[in-house]
């Protein structure tokens, strides 16, 4: 089997404003689990209820970075490859709780909010949201394209 | 503190985690189609290496962080060059900042990685806000 290069967008295919990823993830506890083990940020607010009660959360939360991990994901296949994500970042605005039974779905639609032509670089915008609430703010990856 | 040594599987199992689908996290062939010495590690993989800078900070005395008040205010990757398996990375973490805001404390933490070369690789930020007594 021959594996040939990902097909990377090119910067004059793009306009201001253009979708190039949507999607949506249903995360359930085992997702937060999981997470928690190949990171290991093993903060308890993440899989303990009476944790995060004793403190004064609803319930346990996803991790920050699990929902800033995740969102990037379709940009990374937009671009073809993982590497072309130089520069991410996000602000922590409203937590993700998750249902032990009904988990939480966070939908993320990405759009190109800046271009720099001579750089070879597009500022791809994320919306994240968690029951139409945004939970990440200022969500911003530049992105070598070609 | 020694080098953190990206092994291969950690880079396979933080990429199921994070819901990652791209064959260059998982497959080194075609990590290797694609110019990259072995799998690539996800954009946000480098929490893994400024954890440990983090966890020192907040366990030194005299910076008097309360670990159970510290909530996660942002984030920010800038790569040189990304992540992957096999690199032996070592993180430096500086305060940047630190303000107070009503009460609350916000401390920015630049962790600075590199290779084992010395050439760097991305510089980890993180804003985390210490709230103040209720």
């Amino acid at each position: 089997m021959t594996i040939s290069a990902p097909v990377t967008p090119t910067l004059d295919s793009l306009t201001l404003g253009d979708i190039v990823a949507e999607s949506s993830f249903p995360l359930t506890r085992d997702s937060l689990v999981r997470y928690a083990g190949a990171s290991g940020d093993f903060n308890p607010i993440h899989y303990r209820d009476d944790v995060a009660h004793s403190v004064g959360l609803p319930g346990v939360l996803a991790h920050g970075m699990l929902t800033m991990g995740l969102a990037i994901q379709p940009v990374v296949d937009w671009a073809g490859d993982p590497a072309r994500v130089l520069d991410y970042q996000v602000r922590f605005t409203r937590p993700v709780p998750v249902d032990p039974e009904l988990g939480a779905v966070v939908t993320m639609v990405a759009k190109v909010g800046a271009l720099d032509v001579d750089a070879g670089i597009a500022r791809i915008d994320l919306t994240v949201t968690f029951n139409a609430v945004t939970v990440l703010g200022k969500a911003q990856a530049r992105v070598r394209l070609v | 503190m020694p080098p953190y040594l990206v092994g291969r599987e950690k880079v396979r199992e933080f990429s199921r985690a994070v819901f990652a689908t791209n064959p260059i996290n998982f497959d080194p062939e075609a990590a290797r189609a694609a110019g990259h010495s072995d799998v690539v590690a996800p954009p946000t993989f480098a929490v893994v290496v400024q954890e440990a800078t983090l966890a020192q900070l907040l366990a030194e005395p005299d910076a008097g962080i309360d670990f159970t008040r510290v909530v996660h205010g942002d984030q920010r990757f800038s790569y040189s060059r990304p992540i992957v398996a096999g690199d032996e990375l070592t993180a430096t973490l500086t305060v940047a900042s630190v303000k107070s805001l009503g009460g609350h404390s916000m401390v920015t933490a630049e962790s600075t990685v590199v290779d084992a070369t010395g050439a760097h690789v991305v510089t980890a930020t993180s804003t985390l806000v210490v709230r103040g007594d209720e």
